[in-house]
């Protein structure tokens, strides 16, 4: 380990909380790059402005302290010279000659008081940063969280979850770490390359040229080893990224690997890779491990040249040894924060890169505003009706020509046709998710574009077989359904959603709290629930789908029931699987490939001898079948 | 973590050659200071020019050898540790792949798939930081030592000051943090786990108008994760400062009473400036020391997870040579199967998953199981390749108990298509080639005509070359399926088992396929467990499981006359004029 970053003094900011950990791994790994540096830099600094005033302290404190840490061995050089000169003085046996002690214990004192100060202005600034950037930090998080709030579904539909939630977590922390951490090292940094340069010069001017000579035969070596190693770094990435795709898919493909006897093929697979990866990572590792042996020789050297040249500079009392101990002490203080730098320019390179990211979700296209002047429906009857509505995803063909349907108040629409599209467009389209291309729909003669969104979504209620409920308690779950509801609603909502009584049987009832899976309760209890949360929002309509086969007959019969129950006098849209419900339906929608291409009643549509009467006839007429749908 | 560390036994020599280096590294590092002093109290003292370059050139060379072995040293390091990376991680995947899915379920898919990646690379940097520093840290501190006491023995005592008091600041402050960063990371899953249920409810979050629920659920997360790491922040933020003091006024304590000691000539000042610098590399070694000590608790974790990995015995084994023997003896059998009062619970379950199931399957036969979830009929079926083992009763393939089976071969008789279809990455040829290593083309394209994959796959622009993604997103469920049954109809097995493979498959295909293997497949025992009545209706035999427990076996038609729970779901999934 380099003897150049252990001597000398500590200084602020450079110690062992730093990014990078002794050895450097932090050095000649690759670095991500923003695409606008600037701009994003500029927006970030931004969001430091509330906390200007602080920054503004934390920022003089900063330097204060590396000043006052930066004077340090100057004066304890002085020490040591009046040492070293009553020392000679006695030696050449000059009379009356002692060592200055008053004048050392003068010293001494003044260095405490040096020492004392320089580390309260340290422990203020850190102290202030640790508010600054963690607020700052806070406030970023919960402008991404609202503005995710206001951005509309085709958003959250075109990228995965995974891929917002690393924005808002793994991007914002970053952020986080380098305000807290690299900001003011950046800071002291500089001053102590300013300040220990001039403490340098105001010794020797000859002696820190010599100093300053092994500096571009560092950053030479450096950027050579680093090169190297960021390829191999690089390569290492590419072989982990394939063995971890290789230990992903045979584990969760295990089952298949032993029944069809592939566990040889995949083991000599992993072998290979795993080879390959040793290797790559061998050759970043040794790499980047050249590093700092190769800064610390060079160090050594400027280390070395300035004992025998400040040596020789005593002998020939040029400069007194106070000095020299003095010089190397800079010396040393000097490489550190150099490389420091060049390490904070790489990650404040990669944060950048992820404010990028992050303002990124900031800067996406918002929701669609709302109706200046909305208006209400007071009593809404549920009277639905879409007039030549025409629809496409974004940079998709149109899906819906001109889709004109009516669905009077308490009737019951079936949707059929194959999974898949059909239904998500048209949840999409009812509660405004998206936005049409042309024509409108209309509730109770309403547009719907009139009513401001949250009015319109309380028209609806939704029971959909991927069933969504939250880490917390069955009661508040249910209670989701309407704000403010009682105990009492909660009971009599899932007593008419037949829930009740499983929840009386779970060991903490209506307080049993829902793991993050929610995998303590069955698929078709979780449906129950769901239903229950829609009796207590009571909705003018409804979007439901049928439980299929998937949920035990028993539940089944339950969900049943309690569906028929939601649906009394409402307007209803079901994703019918069964056969009862589509032939009962007053009106049935045949989906297909995302688009109503047929509708009508059961009878009118069989004479139609379309799509829907093929189907029919495929599925359900030879004997007995179920619907696909 | 002491345990996984064995596995460097392979190393022992590039870890031997390490520290060596290391230590002659640390050797060479203390040495400069006292070639230093040297250079002060010989030459600069008496004026000797001569005498301070010759000593200047000897430290060059201490230098460059200090350089070059730690260049070496950094080459074994990487070595030992990156080749320890690679042992574990093939000691783990190999033990993992013995699983039977008895231990999968108990760890979890994704948390094996962590510690066999994530976890392994954790422990290999504390390795590569271990080889280098924490040898490196207690060398530079006990030389130091050493060579401050060879210097001076009585200023040495300052040291028995200093390091009380840093080692009870440290102390302070880690016992104050720690706990904290502890309490951190828990805050940080809460806040993603609430972030994440805003993003998998956004339809019904909005639907529902919580908008604003959530986002006050999200404040009070974030809040309180802000909150901890200020507080965290702020505790650290006396470190530094406290450990310059320390240093600093270790520096001062040295000059003044090393002052006194080169009064009384006890003490050249050279060795003072030498001494000030062994007491910073002390230090440091100390601080140094620490962060490993930072370090630990999270690899050990890592560890801990690795071991538990390794520690778990596959509870399925081999059976021995003599059922080998038998079953070559019962050669004229062939994909006969029968389950005699066959009892299994899932590890730590109060039911038993299924109970007392017999039943026989002859070849040419095709049995049929349905039942409502958690009945148990994939737990029947994941019994037959010993997916687990039963708890009583037992399980015969052509006459032979499939315990006293090995497994391999076991599994070469069965053509196994799974509920949730997975492919693999590669070709379509290669994920059906899966089932026979040694299939031709032939055989794969009539495989695939069977299972009616033929078609789709024509219309691929490469065909049967044409590549399938990981985990086979870029197809659609029903053509994962239909190559998934491919597949297993390849090997051309005598026992095929489908287990609820045809439900994401529409109604025309299903019939179809159906028709197919019982064309093609004449000669072999099928299982099929299936959701549908319309699956199950012209098999040779029902099996009906109701909560664990067969409630009748027959033919649809007898099923219809004897058994109610059969008609509850054939009523369940059909309307009153249908069942007729």
């Amino acid at each position: 380990m380099s003897q150049a970053n252990k001597s000398g003094n500590g200084r602020p900011g450079g110690g062992p909380r730093g990014h990078m950990g002794p050895g450097g791994p932090g050095m000649g790994m690759p670095v991500q790059k923003a695409k606008d540096f600037k701009g994003t830099l500029r927006r970030l600094l931004q969001y430091l402005k509330p906390n200007r005033g602080k920054l503004i302290i934390v920022f003089i404190t900063a330097i204060l302290s590396t000043v006052f840490s930066i004077y340090g061995p100057k004066v304890l050089g002085r020490a040591t010279t009046k040492l070293f000169e009553g020392l000679m003085a006695k030696a050449q046996g000059v009379p009356g000659a002692h060592i200055d002690f008053t004048g050392i214990w003068q010293i001494v004192m003044e260095l405490v008081a040096l020492y004392i100060i320089s580390a309260i202005f340290s422990y203020i600034q850190q102290y202030l940063m640790a508010g600054v950037s963690q607020r700052t930090v806070y406030q970023l998080r919960r402008d991404v969280n609202e503005k995710l709030n206001r951005l509309p579904l085709k958003y959250f539909d075109s990228r995965t979850n995974g891929e917002i939630l690393s924005r808002v977590t793994n991007d914002v922390d970053n952020i986080s770490t380098t305000l807290q951490q690299s900001l003011t090292q950046l800071i002291t940094s500089v001053v102590t390359i300013i300040g220990v340069l001039i403490m340098m010069l105001t010794i020797s001017p000859w002696m820190t040229l010599i100093a300053l000579v092994t500096l571009p035969i560092s950053v030479l070596a450096i950027t050579q080893v680093a090169k190297r190693s960021q390829k191999q770094f690089a390569e290492q990435q590419k072989e982990l990224g394939m063995l971890n795709g290789h230990v992903e898919e045979m584990y969760t493909g295990h089952k298949i690997v032993k029944v069809f006897g592939q566990e040889e093929e995949s083991l000599a697979k992993f072998d290979e890779v795993n080879e390959r990866l040793f290797h790559a990572g061998r050759k970043a590792q040794f790499l980047s491990g050249m590093i700092m042996p190769i800064m610390n020789f060079i160090g050594n050297i400027g280390y070395v040249l300035i004992s025998v040249v400040g040596g020789l500079f005593v002998t020939h009392n040029r400069i007194t040894i106070g000095d020299v101990q003095a010089f190397i002490q800079y010396m040393r203080q000097f490489t550190q924060p150099i490389t420091q730098t060049a390490n904070i320019a790489n990650i404040i390179q990669s944060t950048v890169a992820s404010a990028e990211r992050v303002f990124e979700v900031l800067d996406e296209e918002e929701e669609v505003p709302e109706s200046s002047t909305p208006r209400k429906l007071t009593s809404p009857r549920g009277e639905v009706a879409f007039e030549h509505v025409q629809f496409g995803y974004e940079g998709k063909p149109t899906l819906i020509e001109d889709m004109n349907i009516e669905a009077k108040p308490g009737q019951t629409v079936a949707i059929v046709g194959p999974t898949g599209a059909g239904k998500t467009t048209l949840i999409n389209l009812l509660m405004r998710f998206y936005e049409l291309r042309g024509g409108r729909i209309v509730i109770d003669g309403m547009d719907i574009k009139d009513m401001k969104r949250s009015d319109l979504h309380q028209l609806f209620g939704m029971v959909l077989q991927d069933t969504w409920l939250f880490n917390g308690t069955i009661r508040d779950n249910i209670a989701y359904g309407r704000e403010g509801a009682s105990e009492a609603d909660v009971v009599r909502a899932a007593k008419m959603a037949h829930a009740d009584h499983f929840i009386r049987t779970l060991p903490h009832g209506y307080d049993t709290v829902l793991n993050e899976e929610a995998s303590n309760i069955s698929q078709g209890q979780k449906q129950l629930l769901t239903i229950a949360r829609a009796i207590l929002a009571d909705p003018a309509i409804l979007i439901l789908d049928e439980a299929t086969s998937s949920v035990d007959t028993r539940t089944e019969v339950f969900i049943q029931k309690a569906m028929n129950e939601l649906m009394k006098g409402r307007t209803s849209f079901v994703i019918a699987h069964r056969l009862s419900t589509i032939k009962g339906a007053d009106l049935i929608l045949v989906m297909n490939q995302g688009t109503v291409i047929e509708q009508g009643t059961h009878d009118e549509l069989m004479a139609q001898n379309g799509f829907y009467a093929d189907l029919y006839n495929s599925q359900f007429s030879d004997d007995f079948e179920e619907s696909a749908g | 973590m002491l345990k996984l560390f064995r596995l460097l036994k392979p190393y022992r020599i590039p870890v031997i050659i390490t520290l060596l280096l290391v230590f002659i590294q640390s050797l060479a590092e203390l040495y400069l200071p006292t070639l230093m002093s040297d250079i002060v109290d010989n030459g600069v003292v008496t004026g000797d020019t001569a005498y301070i370059w010759r000593f200047g050139l000897y430290m060059l060379l201490v230098a460059l050898g200090s350089m070059v072995c730690s260049i070496i040293a950094s080459y074994f390091s990487s070595m030992s540790a990156t080749g320890f990376g690679k042992l574990l991680r093939g000691k783990v995947f190999k033990h993992v792949t013995n699983f039977s899915l008895e231990e999968f379920d108990k760890i979890g898919t994704a948390s094996l798939i962590t510690r066999t990646t994530n976890d392994i690379n954790q422990i290999q940097q504390v390795l590569v930081m271990m080889l280098r520093i924490m040898v490196m840290a207690p060398m530079m501190a006990i030389g130091g030592l050493i060579m401050a006491l060879s210097k001076d023995r009585s200023l040495t005592l300052v040291f028995v000051v200093v390091i009380p008091v840093m080692a009870l600041v440290i102390a302070a402050v880690a016992s104050r943090g720690l706990p904290l960063f502890k309490a951190i990371q828990k805050k940080i899953d809460k806040l993603n786990l609430v972030l994440r249920e805003g993003l998998t409810g956004i339809r019904v979050i909005r639907s529902f108008n919580r908008i604003e629920f959530e986002k006050q659920k999200f404040e009070a997360a974030n809040r309180d994760l802000t909150e901890t790491s200020i507080k965290v922040n702020k505790i650290f933020a006396i470190m530094m400062p406290a450990m310059m003091i320390i240093m600093n006024f270790t520096q001062i304590a040295i000059v003044w009473f090393g002052g006194h000691r080169i009064d009384t000539g006890e003490m050249q000042v050279g060795d003072l400036m030498a001494f000030i610098q062994y007491a910073m590399q002390i230090m440091f070694s100390i601080l140094m020391v620490t962060m490993i000590f930072v370090m630990i608790p999270r690899a050990s974790a890592s560890a801990e997870r690795i071991n538990e990995v390794l520690d778990i015995e596959p509870v399925i084994k081999d059976g021995d040579e003599k059922g080998k023997a038998s079953l070559t003896g019962s050669q004229q059998l062939r994909g006969y199967l029968e389950f005699r009062n066959v009892t299994f619970s899932y590890p730590g379950a109060e039911q038993p998953a299924i109970q007392d199931i017999s039943f026989a399957a002859k070849p040419g036969e095709v049995t049929a199981i349905i039942g409502g979830t958690g009945a148990g009929k994939s737990t029947l079926v994941s019994l037959i390749p010993r997916f687990y083992d039963v708890d009583s009763g037992e399980i015969l393939l052509d006459g032979v108990d499939i315990r006293k089976m090995t497994q391999a071969d076991l599994r070469s008789r069965i053509g196994f298509v799974p509920q949730k279809a997975v492919l693999f990455s590669g070709t379509v040829a290669e994920n059906i080639r899966y089932g026979k290593d040694d299939a031709t083309d032939e055989e794969i394209q009539k495989a695939a005509r069977i299972a009616q994959a033929d078609e789709f796959i024509s219309k691929m622009e490469e065909g049967y070359a044409a590549p399938i993604s990981q985990g086979g997103s870029n197809v659609s469920g029903g053509q994962k399926q239909r190559l998934s049954i491919a597949r297993a109809l390849v090997r051309r097995a005598e026992l095929l088992i489908f287990d609820d493979s045809f439900s994401a498959l529409d109604f025309k295909t299903d019939a179809k396929l159906r028709a197919a293997l019982k064309r093609e497949a004449a000669d072999a025992t099928m299982l099929i467990v299936a959701q549908r009545v319309s699956t199950v209706m012209d098999a040779d035999r029902i099996i009906v499981l109701n909560e664990s427990k067969v409630a009748g076996v027959g033919t649809h038609h007898e099923l219809m006359e004897t058994c109610e729970v059969y008609r509850e779901i054939v009523s369940s999934q059909l309307s009153e004029e249908e069942i007729a």
